[in-house]
């Protein structure tokens, strides 16, 4: 169209730590329509999840993505829990709520960072992933791994903590907090971010439900929807509700994210306190047969994992739905009408994880 | 083992989506099976934490009507059963042509499952 143009934005662009693109449909100054354009990194883990029995797709699970893979684990083995009559032992219960926690921990001081860094804030992008040192630390200290904790195993947990460990998860909860009271009032106060954020890429409740928006997303937009009000792990017996904010822009989603890290720390402490003694891991029998769906709160919003089995060891299926393939509907829509300018940060606000998306 | 399946026969599918939409569900995702001489799709709604899915069976080499017209988002699940069955859906709103996820030269259609066991039944 005559006074059109398009802009390739990505797959290789600072804001986006994995590669995805937008072709922009430009107007002048004005995004007319973006268009995602993904498999730059498919790897084809559904295919091969078909070719291993189902306890080892705990491992290949735990592959689909770095910064979620506790959850990805989490999701999967709860659902061959549900296909084979699993009663998973409280304790496991409670260690895989910690874990899922420290995992949204250092998720979310990942994408702080990011952000910060977006804006060109760089102390304040060190500040972030110097606090996600602290959760990287126990992650290493508790499993032995930083990243691919390996926590879950179909019936529970992979490994117990002594109680001078767990203890010790507290302690550096506190440490935590402190370094997080020092970011926290540069997200929420700064003129310069509150000028990028506030009024960009707004979505309304209405467009959020319709568009299948998950976690964040859809909770900045006035949606109070979090799976983990389902009660799976531990979260059923701790003092949760999700938070929610209403402004539906970039700067609701930041502050939706801010008010997640301080509830994680919360939920940690609560788990602590709580956790009851007993096994982790009870002897499972027998093969999985039939069909399950299973859902799980990731840091970026609601993870599913469908299974269905025949009674042989390996599976008929394993589907994964992403949070993030969820999300770019939404983002679409945030970005019709936006300024060329606004791209970059109403981009990075669905935390968009490619990793998991293409799996 | 799944609660709250119905299942809807291809040519309803439009019907009973429209209707899911204006009681404001939100669609989760659309799941694909290769079930021998058919694809069995599971498409997942949500509303309020409570999932509610459509069992549609599509015979091979059928196409399926696109819910994206009623859903936007619908159209990646939608692109992904192109990529990973082959299925041929009806004028989706971003049509990717079975190449959203798998490059030109990935093995196609991914899913389909080419070999059985003998005395394999479905």
């Amino acid at each position: 169209m005559p006074g059109q143009s398009v802009i390739p934005f990505g797959p290789q662009h600072p804001v986006f730590p994995e590669p995805l693109q937008l072709r922009l449909v430009m107007k002048e100054e004005r995004v007319l329509e973006a268009v995602p354009a993904l498999g730059y990194m498919h790897r084809g883990l559904e295919k091969l999840a078909e070719t291993k029995d189902y306890a080892q797709n705990v491992f290949l699970m735990e592959r689909v993505c770095g910064i979620c893979s506790f959850m990805h684990s989490l999701c999967y083995c709860q659902a061959l829990e549900d296909l084979m009559g699993i009663e998973v032992p409280p304790r496991a219960r409670y260690l895989r709520t910690i874990w899922a926690e420290l995992g949204r921990l250092q998720s979310h001081h990942l994408w702080l960072g990011l952000l910060a860094d977006a804006f060109g804030f760089e102390s304040l992008f060190m500040e972030c992933w110097k606090n996600r040192e602290i959760v990287m630390d126990l992650c290493e200290a508790t499993t032995g791994n930083r990243v691919i904790i390996s926590g879950n195993a179909v019936g529970g947990c992979r490994r117990d903590l002594e109680p001078s460990v767990l203890k010790e998860i507290g302690r550096r909860m506190d440490d935590l907090e402190r370094g997080l009271d020092r970011v926290a009032p540069v997200f929420q106060d700064d003129p310069l971010i509150k000028q990028r954020t506030v009024g960009t890429g707004i979505i309304t409740r209405e467009e959020v439900i319709r568009l299948g928006a998950v976690g964040p997303v859809l909770r900045a937009s006035g949606v109070a929807q979090d799976m983990r009000q389902l009660g799976y792990a531990a979260y059923g017996e701790l003092d949760f509700r999700p938070v929610v904010e209403t402004g539906g822009d970039s700067y609701s989603r930041l502050m939706a994210r801010l008010g997640e890290t301080y509830q994680a720390i919360d939920l940690v402490r609560q788990a602590l306190r709580r956790i009851p003694e007993g096994e982790v891991l009870p002897k499972v029998k027998g093969r999985p047969e039939g069909e399950a769906v299973s859902r799980v709160e990731q840091p970026r919003g609601e993870l599913l994992y469908y299974v269905r089995a025949t009674g042989k060891p390996q599976l008929d299926r394993v589907r994964v739905r992403t949070p993030t393939l969820s999300n770019i509907p939404p983002l679409v829509r945030m970005l019709e009408g936006c300024r060329l300018s606004d791209v970059p940060v109403i981009a990075l606000s669905i935390d968009s994880c490619v990793s998991c998306t293409e799996r | 083992m799944i609660p709250d399946v119905t299942q809807v026969g291809v040519e309803q599918l439009l019907t009973v989506v429209q209707g899911l939409a204006e009681e404001g569900c939100r669609l989760v995702s659309i799941t694909g099976v290769d079930a021998g001489d058919a694809f069995e799709l599971l498409y997942h709604f949500d509303r309020e934490l409570r999932l509610t899915h459509l069992r549609v069976r599509l015979p091979k080499g059928q196409e399926l009507p696109s819910i994206s017209r009623i859903y936007f988002c619908a159209f990646v699940p939608e692109n992904e059963l192109q990529d990973f069955f082959g299925i041929r859906v009806a004028n989706p709103v971003i049509d990717y042509g079975g190449h959203m996820l798998l490059a030109r030269e990935s093995p196609e259609t991914p899913l389909v499952k080419r070999e059985r066991p003998e005395g394999a039944e479905r």
